[in-house]
């Protein structure tokens, strides 16, 4: 059985849905925006919370996109995708493909911001921040598919999102250096992904010391996304 | 075309399903006939491949591999499996895509159905603006559009008004002249279920009879009466010589002659008896008859 096209039919069907419902956009643009321009200003230096912002535009896309998965699975279109001949590992692929590309367009929306601070803005530079925002978006986007796999309920969804994701995003340094804190923080972040992809945006977008090198920045989110795949992979039945 | 041995389904301490068996010859309309927690939507996850019985085997098609038993079904859940924000024509492309369907293979059937059921001209309206019967007509243009073996429908009649039950029957009807399918279809409803060349009845996850409809029916003598009255048990009581169920509020007989018992019955127990109905058999008195319950 052809792998790629229900993959297609599944990532196409993401664009499909997003562009039907324009709010979606607005509201997961704006939001990350306003925190940075509130936090950032509060706090006297918008540059810091910048690469906060680009994290958090993506992980609320990539979040709610998968929260259609799990009424979807138990009635709605995910059923008749399950009883297909289509690969299990191409529904995933579909899935978190066509999610990812929809939370990195995003953050590359919020990126635009970019030119209103004192952050490095050329175009390598750029370049290289919207391929940190793209293993983001993937990472996140396959988190969400194993915990909305897993789920029921949206509500349930919410919660275990409350309880991983955001405590995630805020240990990874969005809004303070987690290595200038307690000890417990300093080794939870060493296991925390967010905090690597976080750390990378930053390296491209201001770089300095005290955080980690690229490349072990790049092999900690790829190890994670791999992880991430075949655990999916695994519970996609 | 379908045969299934001793299936057994545990929902944890709960058994949906025990030892239940059938066969379905090719080209044969069968129905799974029983109330709501009979059995019969776990029985369709099971054939659909969605659910692994805890024990028995299951043939769909010559095929035993849930992949490649996938090919050859074509599937109508009881919930709407189209995306309500899509187009007709997204959603049969995406349908078409799944099954590695492409390009003027794909978009040639998707013209042929959308003109079978009638839905030419409507491509592009957003399912969500489609009444429940278009909807329904979508739903089973996309499940044949790879051409399946057999069809499998789970109370494909369910939230539809009378105008779009009666446009549904006569639609499989029609596929029915049409083509060579094998169908199997789950239903709680009478209408449905006549329609069908065998039926299978379920109660509490057990095969409780099986046959044509006509056959079944053979199975209740003579016409069946049923009195309204406040006490049932008195009724019933008073002609032990016929077959009777009592229920809430009611009380049916077998009888060969209705309307002369009927009658009778009514000159006997002045004003016991409220509401006096006379009829011919039908596959709910086979029911109730077989397993105690109504439908």
């Amino acid at each position: 059985m052809n792998f790629l096209l229900p993959a297609w039919a599944l990532t196409r069907r993401e664009f499909l849905r997003f562009w039907g419902e324009r709010s979606r956009v607005a509201g997961f643009v704006i939001s990350p925006l306003l925190f940075w321009i509130v936090v950032g200003s509060g706090f006297g230096n918008l540059d810091y919370f910048f690469a906060g912002a680009l994290t958090m535009t993506v992980m609320f896309s990539a979040m709610f996109s998968m929260m259609s998965l799990i009424e979807d699975r138990r009635e709605g279109f995910l059923l008749s995708v399950l009883v297909s001949p289509a690969p299990r590992a191409s529904i995933f692929f579909g899935k978190v493909v066509g999610a990812a590309i929809l939370a990195w367009l995003q953050g590359l929306f919020v990126l635009c911001s970019v030119f209103f601070t004192t952050l490095r803005q050329d175009p390598v530079t750029l370049l290289c921040v919207a391929g940190a925002l793209l293993l983001t978006a993937l990472l996140l986007t396959t988190v969400s598919y194993v915990i909305a796999w897993k789920l029921s309920s949206t509500q349930a969804f919410h919660a275990v999102i409350n309880l991983l994701l955001v405590p995630g995003w805020m240990l990874s340094g969005a809004i303070f250096d987690p290595l200038l804190s307690f000890a417990w923080v300093r080794m939870l972040v060493q296991f925390n992904p967010l905090y690597y992809a976080h750390s990378l945006v930053r390296q491209f977008l201001s770089p300095g010391p005290g955080l980690p090198e690229i490349s072990n920045c790049v092999w900690a989110l790829a190890a994670s996304i791999g992880i991430g795949a075949v655990l999916a992979a695994r519970s996609t039945k | 075309m379908v045969s299934a041995d001793a299936i057994r389904v545990d929902y944890g301490a709960r058994r949906a399903l025990d030892d239940t068996s059938l066969v379905v010859g090719a080209g044969e309309w069968h129905g799974i006939l029983g109330p709501n927690g009979s059995g019969k939507s776990t029985l369709f996850r099971v054939l659909a491949t969605l659910l692994k019985p805890t024990s028995g085997r299951f043939v769909v098609a010559g095929e035993t591999d849930p992949a490649r038993i996938r090919r050859r079904i074509g599937v109508v859940f009881q919930s709407q499996s189209l995306d309500q924000k899509l187009t007709v024509e997204q959603n049969m492309n995406a349908q078409g895509n799944l099954y590695g369907l492409s390009g003027s293979t794909l978009s040639g059937r998707i013209t042929k159905l959308l003109w079978q059921f009638h839905l030419n001209g409507r491509e592009s309206e957003p399912v969500q603006q489609l009444s429940g019967g278009l909807a329904r007509r979508v739903e089973i243009a996309k499940a044949l559009l790879h051409e399946p073996s057999v069809l499998l429908l789970d109370e494909p009649t369910t939230g539809l008004d009378p105008t779009a039950r009666r446009e549904w029957l006569q639609l499989l009807t029609d596929l029915r002249r049409e083509r060579e399918l094998t169908v199997l279809v789950t239903t709680h409803i009478l209408d449905e279920a006549e329609r069908c060349d065998r039926l299978t009845l379920l109660h509490e996850g057990r095969v409780v009879s099986g046959g044509t409809p006509a056959d079944l029916k053979g199975q209740v003598s003579g016409d069946v009466v049923q009195f309204g009255t406040t006490e049932p048990a008195r009724v019933a009581a008073q002609y032990p010589m016929y077959e009777s169920r009592v229920g809430d509020g009611w009380v049916r007989f077998e009888t060969p002659n209705g309307a002369r018992f009927a009658a009778q019955a009514a000159d006997a127990l002045p004003g016991v008896i409220q509401t006096i109905a006379i009829q011919k058999p039908t596959l709910e008195d086979v029911f109730l008859r077989t397993t105690g319950t109504r439908l």
